[in-house]
């Protein structure tokens, strides 16, 4: 028989251990579907984590294009993290992310065909502002009215899906597009686009952007008054308002960034991958992004590692898709499977297993 | 005990099938990109029916690989040059949204061919793009509904307001019209080519205003499945024949029949003959089909419906011939005049007496 015993205080170890062993879990749960469904299990695998890294077929494409796909999931699950350690649950990162994409391409397009070089910062700087006002609703009304953000950020991402359909039909749409839904091309348009940095590479200025993003929430979390604030108020809420903790202004603060965040990395897939607002511009990001977050610890260095994780999966999800003719209900289980384990094993970073034979406890 | 063991072979099989990615290459190998799901009962299973017809026709001449759910974005270009590194010699992309994708993947492997579904853009020599007549079909439909409707209301589910889509609301109220003076048409926008739920809210937003029949433009059997709780009301198959809900409320279908273009393009491709191409084929060369009208309409209305469907076949009828005026009231075509391919490639208007605006 098994014993669960609570840790007094968390294992160090196992905080780090378990995402780890997550991963393995996966790979063995999801060996054993592919199995059933009639695949080799190991070629499965290997196809999903090993092939878009190391195969020579594939990999100078999809090396890089895990940069472009774990940018913004990195910036978006950063910027949650922060919120999260200190009990505040912004789970509408993807409405965020639509309203930083619309801004931003509002703004650019207000200008276009000008070449001005400023157009670019100005979109960038837009494409925040966008974000950060979009989780300043949820924000204010959980400072001054108490409501749940969890319920108001999560129902503002339709909100913001119905926003993103009548700009891509309405306001936004392209005059050359033959009545098409759909923005101008902004990747095509040299004073908007935000292209590959070094040719080969993947690196556009959202991938700087998730880099720099981790760097400060490091600094953040491990120098300033501001991380130990979040920190002390997620750990210990009564401790946090002993010393001084003002837990509105934290709620602003942390939904102020985490919004700002998603917002900066919708601009820069809009004017960069996506290349124009469209009907269903959105893909998950905002959403994939708390996975990542929670797959990362919410410690900056574990979500740059599970956001290139989480890609990986995505790449090699779709490689094993159409080497292999795997369902992609089967890749969408097995990033399912991802979560649950890690959720499953989070247990041991708390509590202890005991071997025991049945005593009375 | 037993979790080592596996570990212990993962890792190990991890090292072994590394080196073995070689691949036949004197196949011919093609490729299909899916919007939906193969099983969606609609556009993309006849598709995927399209794939199968292909494997069915070569044999071992040919390879065939598919990606279904693959978004219209960003998404689309990384899958589409995944496939093309992969050794893919020509890829079909089954949906208007991988249109830039498309151009652009084509760009970077001029040795691929490139087939788009319902695009116009053909950027670069080896991008051809195909397409079928659905207004064909339509107005054998719009002739069954207006004979049908009790309510003189019927419905439309609209995917998204591109010109092939308008083309099929204005074929069938034209000649639901043609057919009962009465009847007005109320469309819906679901903007998304396949989401179960929003097909079945649209639906049922269409009941609740005495809808009782309806024709819908996107992917899945959804909306017959929500008529199908509705007795009174019906439907049609669209894109595929959607047998399981005959014989009402599905009383026909416009049946999307690509497997014959495939087998031409694949084998072209073998035979090194492919050129660039615009293929727009309808209900004469049997892309388009319509499916069995079942005993749920009169044989009257049956026998008008087979008999347009034989005059568009044979070609002594257009679904758009005049005289017919845009929705205000300016004259579009003359007594006798029909539509010109160009017209309704770029059809952006109503036809007079559809009531609601195309959201601009």
């Amino acid at each position: 028989m098994f014993i669960l015993e609570k840790r007094p205080t968390p294992s160090r170890f196992w905080t780090a251990a378990t995402p780890v062993l997550a991963v393995i879990l996966t790979m063995i749960a999801g060996g054993l579907m592919f199995a059933i469904l009639g695949k080799d299990p190991v070629e499965a695998i290997r196809t999903i984590f090993w092939d878009p890294l190391f195969d020579p077929q594939f990999a100078s494409y999809s090396r890089p294009q895990l940069l472009v796909k774990a940018g913004p999931l990195i910036l978006i699950a950063i910027g949650l993290s922060l919120g999260f350690r200190a009990g505040i649950w912004n789970i509408g990162a993807e409405g965020q992310y639509i309203m930083g994409a619309i801004f931003g391409a509002a703004a650019g397009l207000a200008f276009y065909p000008s070449e001005n070089r400023l157009i670019f910062p100005l979109m960038v700087v837009a494409g925040a502002f966008g974000g950060w006002v979009w989780a300043m609703i949820p924000a204010i009304l959980r400072t001054r009215f108490r409501t749940n953000e969890i319920l108001v950020s999560l129902l503002l991402v339709y909100v913001a899906q119905s926003l993103l359909a009548s700009m891509a039909l309405g306001a936004l749409r392209s005059p050359e597009g033959g009545g098409f839904p759909g923005s101008r091309n902004l990747s095509q348009w040299p004073a908007s686009a935000n292209p590959e940095l070094i040719a080969g590479t993947g690196m556009h200025w959202g991938v700087v952007a998730a880099f720099i993003a981790v760097i400060a929430s490091y600094i953040l979390l491990q120098r300033h008054i501001l991380g130990f604030h979040i920190r002390l108020a997620g750990e210990a809420p009564r401790a946090a308002r002993f010393a001084g903790v003002n837990p509105n202004r934290l709620v602003v603060l942390c939904m102020g960034i985490s919004g700002a965040l998603a917002g900066l990395a919708g601009l820069f897939e809009v004017t960069g991958p996506a290349g124009q607002i469209s009907i269903d511009f959105n893909s998950g990001y905002g959403f994939t992004a708390i996975i990542v977050a929670f797959l990362g610890r919410l410690n900056p260095i574990g979500i740059l590692l599970a956001g290139l994780l989480m890609a990986l999966t995505y790449i090699g999800g779709e490689l094993a898709q159409f080497m292999l003719g795997l369902p992609s209900a089967a890749i969408q289980a097995f990033q399912g499977m991802l979560l649950f384990f890690l959720l499953a094993v989070d247990m041991l970073g708390n509590y202890r297993i005991r071997l025991g034979f049945g005593r009375a406890a | 005990m037993k979790r080592r063991i596996l570990f212990a072979g993962a890792a190990l099989g991890l090292g072994l099938t590394l080196s073995g990615t070689a691949m036949a290459q004197d196949k011919t190998k093609a490729c299909f990109v899916y919007v939906g799901p193969i099983g969606d009962g609609g556009w993309t299973y006849q598709h995927h029916q399209g794939l199968l017809a292909v494997q069915e026709a070569f044999g071992d001449k040919v390879e065939t690989a598919y990606q279904e759910n693959v978004p219209e974005g960003a998404d689309a270009e990384r899958v589409l040059t995944q496939m093309a590194l992969s050794g893919c010699d020509i890829i079909f992309t089954t949906s208007f949204g991988y249109m830039d994708a498309t151009n652009a993947v084509a760009a970077k492997f001029p040795d691929v061919k490139f087939e788009h579904a319902t695009g116009y853009r053909r950027d670069h020599p080896n991008v051809a793009t195909y397409n079928a007549r659905f207004y064909e079909g339509r107005a054998v439909m719009g002739t069954i509904a207006g004979h049908m409707t009790k309510s003189n209301k019927i419905g439309y589910i609209g995917s998204f307001p591109i010109p092939e889509v308008i083309q099929g609301i204005n074929s069938s109220f034209i000649h639901a019209r043609k057919v009962n003076p009465d009847v007005t048409i109320s469309v819906v926008w679901a903007y998304t080519w396949f989401d179960p739920a929003k097909e079945a809210d649209a639906a049922k937003a269409l009941i609740e205003q005495g809808v009782d029949v309806i024709l819908s433009h996107t992917d899945s059997t959804a909306p017959l499945a929500e008529l199908a709780k509705t007795p009174g009301t019906i439907g049609f198959g669209q894109a595929s024949d959607m047998a399981a809900y005959k014989p009402s409320p599905r009383v026909s279908s416009i049946i999307d029949n690509w497997a014959p273009y495939y087998i031409k393009r694949v084998g072209a491709v073998i035979d090194g003959t492919w050129e660039q191409t615009d293929s727009w084929e309808g209900i004469a060369s049997g892309e388009v089909e319509i499916g069995e009208i079942t005993e749920a309409v009169p044989a009257g209305v049956k026998a008008e419906a087979e008999a347009m469907r034989d005059a568009i076949a044979a070609g002594t009828y257009h679904p758009f011939t005049g005289p017919l005026n845009k929705q205000d009231g300016t004259p579009w075509l003359a007594e006798g005049e029909t539509a010109s391919d160009g017209d309704l490639l770029g059809m952006s208007f109503y036809v007079e007496g559809i009531v609601g605006d195309i959201p601009k």
